[in-house]
């Protein structure tokens, strides 16, 4: 995380468009006139269709000042038709903050996530497994905290958005970019001032703004030179569906942090939950090849189990819940209970590595990145698509303003403005989550300790508490 | 605070009203394909766009009733007089405008050419002519509906002839829109002594501390000529941020926007505002548009 830190604070540091113009291959074209005929001209190429590079894209397309503007979206894969869900429920979801849900009714797609199937938690309930400590967010008004959202309802919708304005946006299904050609900052003559993009099929495109939507292995990222500070957690995540052991009302998220990694509970329906459960390599192929009712015995345990429990924290714990609670008498919630587990959906159980990364730079002249592209983070805060959402609130933002003032879009004028809000708002939160991920990846007592106490204390405090949970 | 220096020469002209001086040609000649350079000598040229486009839009858009905000300014004929590298007139046209740039230096206007022609919406909205205001005259009688002349008036010689050529080409309630220096101790200052002698930031020699125009002499101008000043607005260029901000005092750099009286009729002396009021000017009689 330091060196996270420091990287950002040295580039905010240098002078404002210094340095920043160009990194990366250079070839002028021969022939401008050549090329530009057969190229065409877009303002705005996003590529990556996923949840981000799609919303992206029909942001902009529904925005009124883009309304003469072209814009094309390039996706790997091909078009996934989603006229009917499937009864049975997808194991990769999204937990969706009402800001993201404001961001998607901006374009109509929150509608049709309605419209389908989505799950709202009212409260989020985190505890440790070595002590007592436990945390509780929830709205005082009962507001929705967020959604529990599939990631393939989230597409289907935006795909129904991407349809509606076809006029603008030109989606290329199965078109993967293999190469991308950066202008020279202050061009001359007879360079054309444009990115140049090639398809895999050989097609050509050029477009005065790239946005890179194209996840944590970003190639438009690698292709700009744009440095990443990453790092491999050595933990994947098991996902799965599951069945509980009894209907009920399921509206809390609930999360268990064990030495191992973060377990997680996510309400999908009053019997479903979907199962987010971080731990490391080893483990998480065992919990994939164990048969199915030893793995529904596994997360039981891991929800319920005391095994990790000392009693020296569990006493040291207890007499900081009796300071806490002469000093603020309400600062102590009661603890729920979570839902037993009673089956798992055959074939839902998959896994996947962790990591975070984070861009030097989220910009370059005629240059942005999104989403994963631009930072990764681990699940445990469910924060990873809202990060991503955030992101094109911000730059949809700092576009429509460019276009509305007849600006070149792919000025780093506007294109900083969005780096500095969003490194201003990402890094911090970042930063919290890769500490809070190692911290309590351990047993020993100090740290434990500190957490322990750093938990009770965050739960008595509201101020803390809600600003935690307004990401 | 730094002052705004556009680097434009004095027009070429064969009517006994313009002079040119072929030293400033020289210097304007050597940094014609500076133009597009964002960060180097027009860098302000370049993030005075932020405030000036906003204006001329915002003010247009205030006096017209039919429009698209995907494109704000389609079907309006604009004249920018002065036009360098087209700075002013690229945003201008992305905005839907038909933009007509004239400039009397020609590797001014190659340049500017050459930059649109790589964006074919450009290419076709944007016309660029290597000329003076009054070469242009009789064949654009009432032709435009807005003029914009940024930066200009503080090079020009004959202040009231340039004026008087504006209103000839302008349709009736038309608008003209006016950037430039004002004439005072800080604008000499500032502007002179500390931007180009001290600072070196402005070339020495570019600006002529005579030939700045104080607004109210603008003012009374534009108003014996037929033009009807609506706002008066003082700007501010911050060296440190490199942006350009709007302030009340016009005492160094400020822009006014003036309307042509319509068909018939003058216009009324009480139609002149004071130079410290605000930006958004009173609907007129009739839309320009």
């Amino acid at each position: 995380t330091s060196a996270v830190m420091a990287a950002v604070w040295a580039r905010g540091l240098r002078a404002p468009l210094g340095g920043r113009l160009r990194a990366g291959p250079r070839v002028p074209f021969r022939s401008v006139a050549a090329a530009a005929a057969a190229a065409p001209l877009y303002d705005v190429v996003v590529s990556g269709g996923g949840m981000v590079g799609s919303a992206m894209a029909a942001v902009l397309g529904h925005d009124i000042h883009f309304h003469d503007k072209k814009i094309a979206l390039l996706e790997a894969g091909p078009r996934k038709e989603y006229d009917r869900m499937p009864d049975s429920y997808s194991n990769r979801v999204s937990s969706v903050s009402p800001g993201s849900a404001t961001l998607l009714s901006s374009f109509g797609a929150w509608d049709h996530v309605c419209s389908l199937r989505l799950k709202a938690f009212r409260r989020m309930q985190v505890w440790d497994a070595c002590s007592e400590a436990m945390i509780v967010f929830e709205k005082d008004d009962l507001d929705d905290m967020g959604y529990i959202v599939e990631n393939d309802v989230i597409m289907s919708a935006l795909t129904k958005q991407l349809d509606a304005v076809a006029d603008r946006v030109e989606v290329f299904y199965e078109s993967r970019a293999v190469g991308y050609t950066w202008p020279l900052p202050s061009h001359s003559c007879d360079t054309s001032p444009w990115v140049q993009i090639e398809l895999a099929d050989g097609r050509r495109l050029q477009t005065k703004l790239l946005i890179g939507a194209d996840g944590h292995n970003s190639v438009v990222r690698k292709e700009a030179e744009i440095k990443n500070i990453e790092h491999q957690y050595d933990q994947s995540a098991v996902v799965a569906t599951l069945h509980l052991s009894e209907a009920t009302d399921n509206n809390v998220a609930w999360q268990r942090f064990l030495p191992t990694g973060p377990i997680a509970l996510l309400p999908l329906s009053d019997t479903a939950s979907s199962l987010v459960w971080s731990t490391s390599h080893e483990h998480a192929s065992e919990l994939l090849s164990m048969d199915e009712e030893s793995f529904v015995d596994s997360i039981n345990s891991a929800f319920w189990s005391n095994v990790n429990h000392s009693d020296f924290i569990d006493t040291a714990g207890a007499m900081f819940r009796s300071a806490i609670s002469l000093l603020k008498p309400s600062g102590t919630a009661v603890r729920q209970l979570p839902p037993s587990v009673a089956r798992v959906d055959p074939e839902s159980r998959a896994m996947f590595p962790l990591g975070m990364g984070h861009a030097t730079e989220y910009v370059q002249h005629r240059v942005a990145l999104i989403g994963d592209a631009a930072h990764r983070v681990h699940p445990l805060a469910g924060q990873g698509v809202n990060l991503g959402f955030g992101d094109i609130a911000c730059l949809a933002h700092h576009l429509s303003a460019a276009a509305f003032s007849g600006s070149d879009l792919g000025s780093l004028k506007h294109l900083l403005k969005f780096e500095t809000e969003r490194q201003r708002h990402n890094v911090a939160l970042i930063a919290a989550i890769d500490v809070l991920k190692r911290l309590y990846s351990t047993r020993l007592p100090p740290l434990v300790l500190l957490r322990t106490w750093g938990l009770q204390a965050t739960n008595a405090l509201p101020p803390v508490k809600v600003r935690f949970s307004l990401y | 605070q730094l002052l705004l220096f556009r680097l434009t020469a004095k027009r070429l002209s064969s009517t006994s009203h313009s002079s040119v001086d072929s030293k400033e040609m020289k210097k304007f000649q050597l940094l014609a394909h500076k133009w597009w350079d964002e960060e180097g000598e027009y860098s302000a040229l370049h993030s005075m766009n932020d405030i000036r486009v906003p204006f001329i839009r915002d003010t247009l858009l205030s006096m017209s009733s039919n429009y698209h905000l995907g494109n704000p300014l389609s079907g309006v004929k604009i004249l920018d007089v002065g036009c360098g590298g087209g700075l002013l007139s690229e945003p201008l046209g992305r905005l839907g405008a038909s933009v007509t740039g004239i400039d009397p230096l020609e590797d001014n206007i190659r340049t500017a050419d050459q930059h649109k022609s790589f964006d074919p919406v450009l290419a076709k909205r944007i016309q660029y002519k290597s000329s003076s205001l009054e070469e242009i005259v009789e064949e654009s009688m009432e032709t435009f509906d807005v003029i914009v002349a940024s930066e200009v008036v503080e090079h020009v010689a004959d202040l009231e002839m340039f004026i008087k050529c504006c209103s000839q080409v302008l349709k009736p309630e038309g608008s003209l829109f006016i950037t430039t220096i004002n004439k005072t101790q800080l604008s000499y200052v500032l502007g002179i002594v500390v931007a180009e002698k001290i600072i070196g930031i402005v070339p020495e020699g570019t600006h002529e501390w005579e030939k700045f125009v104080p607004p109210e002499e603008l003012e009374r101008l534009l108003e014996s000529n037929g033009f009807s000043v609506k706002t008066v607005n003082g700007m501010l260029y911050n060296p440190l941020s490199g942006s350009w901000s709007w302030m009340e005092s016009t005492s160094l750099n400020y822009a006014v926007h003036a309307v042509k009286s319509g068909a018939q009729g003058q216009p009324s002396p009480t139609d002149a505002l004071s130079e410290t009021e605000r930006e958004q000017p009173s609907a007129t009689a009739g839309t320009a548009l």
